[in-house]
């Protein structure tokens, strides 16, 4: 019993030195500076986004079921969604550089079309729901995709618009 | 020290019965704590009320939307007042709307509220309602329960008889209380008698937009016009009013204005005023007053003032105005749903008056008169006699109607409200109000159909009712279930202001036509950035115009420079939201008014005039998000003397 005990304190303290130990690393790693002076931003080249989940197999929740783009883009409809992209989306969305919220930029080579339907009509639902949009959410600190309230058609312009942009 | 034990305890045992005794007779003051009151008015989280109710607040100057059978506040609409929690009143795009001939009015003292009509029948789309004091009618629009147009009354003072609706909203009708010089002139007030004169307006309302106009303004005799109500059913086309001070006194009134053993319930035949009008009849009387509308697609209002009033004296058109007696004074004036009776309730009187509308027609198709006043024919009272409720209490004030052929009155003396019936004129029962009730509400109980489920009675007192505030204690409501023959209170409720008068309506009919939103493609603000690339900073001399947007979380631009020491800043603020229950709002550091909250879809304006030279933060007001905390920005103000340029940026 006795023993016992003995060997469990030793694990107790083993584990606590332990974390410890980790933690000082981890200090080592990434000291917090606040100065007055003034941050460099480094812009980086490549990826406009900083997204590394791809995940074409999740259509995420809500009304879209299905969407199959044909071969063509329709221009008149991707016209149609950068008007509604504008005037909707723009606050929190910019083409070709992370802002409030992710670049639609390459949005098809990560995420497939229901997806990005169904996160612009149920914004709430797929955030509350869907892993991959609650991990979005974190990442981007805590600012909800807001719910435009577009109707299926509008959106489905917007996702036509997207097919036009650059990777 | 047994016989002290023995005493102990027969003191126990005495103070539980007597205790007993106690809880007993307080529960049969109260009345209420029997059966299951409380069932009745418990509306279950996330359940909805059956009724809404439109409670005036007196004079607060506003209209407070409660649901019932719950008792609970859902909104207090500003009508003749700021609210410096919506701005409204304190914002650019409000101001308009409390303009007056006497200049901007940012109170009142608002009283009845009335719900448009259809065939008679409540229909939901808006509710009216008076500013007593400088004589306005307001109109609420129920998809948006925001007050969208008011205009002023001319030739009125203490706009009382109002503002209540005709049965298919074709006149919302405003009488005036005091009796004043038409046009208003100076001369001695000693010379009142035969020259002061009553204005009785008649405000017609567009079946598509409900827009208000002023029809004709009927120019009676220098009484106090009380209260009024449409006639309906048969007697649709006729609008009755009470009247006092048929003495004609001008001082003292408590006692020269109750000298007269009856007064008048006056009868206007407003159709055939309107065919006379129509036909080119009555005289433009130059005037003065506003007329403010507020317009959703702009978010903005404007004031137009107007120039002149179409005037009709009651001896132009024969047999449109008679003069029915009424004993002491009479205050309340109500019609039931049938359109047959029409109750006067003498406020000096024993009895309740009720005179019949079809022995009204014969007496007059009869030409039976008692004689005249300035020109107008009195009628006999016993001629229009339907019947007398005899001694129903003290003070009687107000009648409601519950569809089922009771009247309920309330007695203001007595504290009481009285249930009787109507043609044998029996009393059927009585409940104690606590305190001194003035106006009650059936739910559509000014209409050919009403609610007969619940009244509320309105109370002027409430003393012991609830926890003390200092000298100021709540007003109150109560309401009672009226579906059995006795009548049952269920619930006291606190209430914003003066509780003066409400209306009440089935809630689903309003319900499925509240909006959620405004759309930003409708919004027509001369000010709106609809996105992004709309947003700006201007300067115009020394006025600096801003051309802001907001979303979760964070407005567009943040950071603004060149502002000046002595500039007039307008923040117009566009909230892109276009989601249900997303306001946001904006306050600015110093800024003289109130701060801002813009619905989705909406623009707003406030100005600000900075006075001090430094960095100013302004931020959201209205917990919207997560990162509510993170939505502010800066701006710089500069000396006045500064060549600063004005630049702006969100992200930079």
């Amino acid at each position: 019993m006795n023993n016992f005990i003995k060997f469990l304190l030793l694990i107790i303290f083993s584990f606590t030195i332990g974390s410890c130990g980790s933690e000082e690393k981890k200090e080592k790693k990434k000291k917090i500076q606040i100065t007055n002076t003034k941050k460099k931003t480094i812009k980086k080249e490549k990826s406009q986004n900083e997204e590394t989940v791809f995940d074409l197999a999740n259509k995420g929740i809500g009304p879209i079921k299905s969407l199959n783009f044909p071969t063509e883009i329709d221009k008149s409809i991707a016209d149609k969604g950068a008007a509604v992209f504008k005037a909707k989306c723009t606050a929190c969305h910019k083409i070709g550089k992370k802002f409030i919220g992710p670049a639609p930029n390459g949005i098809f080579q990560r995420r497939s079309p229901e997806w990005v339907m169904n996160m612009i009509l149920n914004p709430e639902e797929m955030v509350q729901k869907d892993p991959v949009a609650r991990a979005l959410l974190i990442k981007f600190n805590g600012s909800p995709m807001a719910n435009q309230n577009l109707t299926e058609e509008e959106a489905r312009s917007v996702v036509e618009y997207f097919r036009t942009l650059a990777p | 020290m047994k016989k002290t034990i023995n005493l102990l305890v027969t003191l126990v045992i005495i103070a539980g019965l007597s205790s007993c005794n106690n809880s007993e007779s307080s529960s049969n003051n109260q009345g209420a704590l029997t059966g299951n009151a409380a069932e009745k008015v418990y509306v279950a989280p996330g359940e909805l009320d059956e009724y809404y109710a439109f409670i005036s607040g007196g004079f607060s100057g506003q209209l407070s939307v409660y649901g019932l059978p719950s008792g609970r506040l859902f909104k207090v609409i500003p009508v003749f007042s700021q609210d410096a929690e919506k701005a409204w009143g304190y914002n650019e795009e409000t101001k308009p709307m409390l303009n007056t001939s006497h200049g901007f009015i940012p109170w009142d003292d608002s009283h009845h509220p009335d719900i448009s009509q259809t065939n008679g029948e409540l229909d939901g789309r808006w509710v009216f309602i008076n500013g007593n004091n400088t004589p306005r009618i307001a109109k609420i629009d129920l998809t948006t329960f925001e007050t969208t147009e008011i205009i002023e009354v001319p030739n009125s003072a203490g706009n009382h008889s109002s503002s209540f609706v005709t049965e298919n909203t074709e006149y919302v009708v405003a009488g005036t209380r005091f009796s004043v010089p038409v046009p208003q002139k100076d001369m001695s007030i000693n010379e009142y008698k035969g020259n002061f004169k009553g204005a009785l307006s008649f405000i017609s309302v567009d079946p598509e937009d409900g827009e208000m106009d002023i029809k004709f303004q009927l120019i009676m005799p220098g009484f106090n016009y009380d209260l009024s109500h449409p006639g309906r059913g048969k007697s649709h086309g006729w609008f009755f009013f009470t009247t006092y001070n048929t003495e004609e006194a001008h001082t003292l009134m408590e006692v020269n204005s109750s000298q007269n053993d009856k007064d008048f319930i006056a009868a206007i035949n407003w159709k055939k005023i309107e065919e006379y009008v129509n036909n080119g009849g009555g005289t433009k009387m130059p005037t003065n007053y506003a007329h403010n509308i507020y317009d959703e697609k702009t978010h903005t209002a404007t004031s137009t003032m107007k120039k002149e009033v179409l005037v009709v004296n009651p001896s132009e058109v024969p047999g449109a105005v008679y003069l029915l007696p009424t004993p002491k004074s009479p205050h309340g004036c109500d019609v039931d749903p049938s359109g047959e009776y029409i109750v006067g309730n003498g406020k000096l009187s024993a009895n309740l008056t009720i005179h019949s509308f079809t022995k009204m027609i014969d007496a007059i198709e009869s030409e039976k008169f008692a004689g005249e006043a300035y020109g107008i024919p009195i009628l006999n009272f016993e001629d229009v006699l339907a019947g007398v409720v005899e001694q129903p209490g003290l003070g009687p004030l107000h009648t409601e109607f519950d569809g089922e052929g009771n009247a309920y009155t309330t007695f203001f003396i007595s504290s009481e409200v009285v249930k009787w019936k109507l043609g044998t004129w029996e009393v059927i029962d009585r409940k104690p109000t606590y305190y001194s009730v003035g106006h009650l509400m059936i739910p559509g109980g000014n209409s050919r159909n009403p609610f007969g489920k619940y009244v509320v009675a309105m109370n002027k007192i409430t003393k012991d009712r609830y926890l003390p505030t200092g000298p100021e204690v709540t007003q109150s409501a109560q309401l009672y279930d009226i579906t059995g023959d006795k009548m049952e209170l269920l619930l006291d409720f606190p209430t914003i202001g003066e509780p003066h008068y409400a209306a009440g309506i089935r809630a689903d009919i309003v319900a499925k036509n509240s909006k959620k939103l405004f759309k930003l493609e409708e919004n027509n603000h001369p000010y709106a950035a609809k996105n992004d690339d709309d947003t700006k900073v201007v300067r115009n001399g020394k006025e600096v115009h801003i051309y802001m947007t907001m979303i979760r979380s964070h407005f567009s631009p943040d950071n603004i420079e060149g502002v000046k020491v002595g500039d007039k800043v307008y923040f117009h603020v566009t909230n892109l939201e276009q989601d249900y229950d997303v306001p946001h709002g904006v306050s600015m550091i110093g800024a003289n008014t109130s701060e801002l909250l813009i619905m989705p879809g909406q623009t707003e304006t406030f100005v600000w005039e900075p006075k001090q030279v430094g960095v100013w933060p302004f931020y959201c007001t209205d917990f919207c998000s997560a990162l509510h905390q993170e939505m502010q920005g800066y701006v710089r103000v500069s000396p006045a003397t500064s060549k600063l340029d004005l630049s702006w940026s969100l992200g930079e």
